[in-house]
């Protein structure tokens, strides 16, 4: 039953999911289309989750995979949500590029 | 090196190039396809590690619903051309030194980390079935039902939110 984590070791899940989530950053921070930047969150938070099944393997535990199920539904509020409000944005600017959203700027 | 671990470099590979690549294309189409597919590989890593209930729900949720949403916004605000501007250069520039940086404090501390025990025994324990994870889920005084409840009431909230916000504003008489 757990001869996975034997076989590939809880260290290459780790980096995995590391390195995932930088690249996740690197998206927020490198792109103007707030549609990208949304897809950047969504993929810290799978990196999130990838990391939570893996110990949860590791520690033969059920509670980690119960909390990835949490998380995933606070992902897909989260995406409704915001999808909404960039159309609204949308409809306003005629643009979802970042940097024009600075009218709060004081 | 066993099957195993050849499936999971070759996973691990897909997951971090479409990742990549969600993130380079120009055109936002393509990079909800390659988005589909990173969600597609990490559905396949938690498959690797047995847990077919997650594997399941993440499949629908993410590959399905949220993409479904993200492609109907993109078409929506008819973005499908490659017209984005870039952000200014230095800007670019700091972005690929904080991801480098990033890469680099966090792989060295977990480098450096071992783990607390080392892996236990299987005891053979039947603990990632739907039956198992149900019984964690929804038991009343030990589980988390409470959170499952309120977690139906957040889906509600961000159901009429959604509805409220996409509203086109009525003109003022």
């Amino acid at each position: 039953m757990n001869s996975i984590l034997s076989q590939v070791g809880i260290d290459n899940y780790i980096f995995l999911a590391v390195i995932l989530f930088c690249i996740g950053v690197f998206g927020v921070l490198y792109r103007r289309n707030a549609i990208i930047v949304f897809m950047s969150i969504e993929i810290m938070l799978n990196a999130v989750n990838l990391l939570f099944v893996a110990f949860s393997t590791y520690h033969q535990d059920a509670q980690g995979q119960v909390f990835v199920f949490f998380s995933m539904a606070v992902a897909a509020a989260e995406v409704a949500v915001g999808l909404a409000i960039l159309v609204s944005v949308f409809r306003n600017l005629g643009s979802i590029d970042v940097a024009n959203l600075k009218n709060l700027k004081g | 090196m066993s099957t195993v671990l050849i499936l999971f470099y070759f996973l691990a590979a897909i997951t971090l190039a479409t990742a990549f690549l969600t993130i380079y294309s120009r055109n936002p189409i393509h990079s909800a396809i390659y988005l589909v597919i990173c969600f597609f590989s990490i559905a396949g890593h938690y498959l690797l590690l047995n847990s077919q209930f997650l594997a399941i729900v993440h499949i629908i949720v993410y590959s399905g619903a949220i993409m479904i949403l993200f492609l109907f916004t993109i078409m929506l605000m008819n973005l499908n051309k490659e017209d984005e501007v870039h952000k200014p250069r230095i800007k670019r520039f700091g972005a690929i030194i904080v991801f480098c940086s990033l890469c680099a404090i966090l792989v060295t501390i977990f480098f450096n980390s071992k783990p607390v025990s080392d892996i236990s025994d299987s005891t053979g324990e039947d603990y990632q079935s739907i039956k198992a994870l149900g019984k964690v889920m929804l038991d009343g005084e030990s589980g988390y039902m409470i959170p499952f409840e309120f977690v139906s009431i957040l889906l509600l909230v961000a159901m009429i939110g959604t509805v409220l916000l996409s509203k086109k504003e009525k003109l003022e008489k």
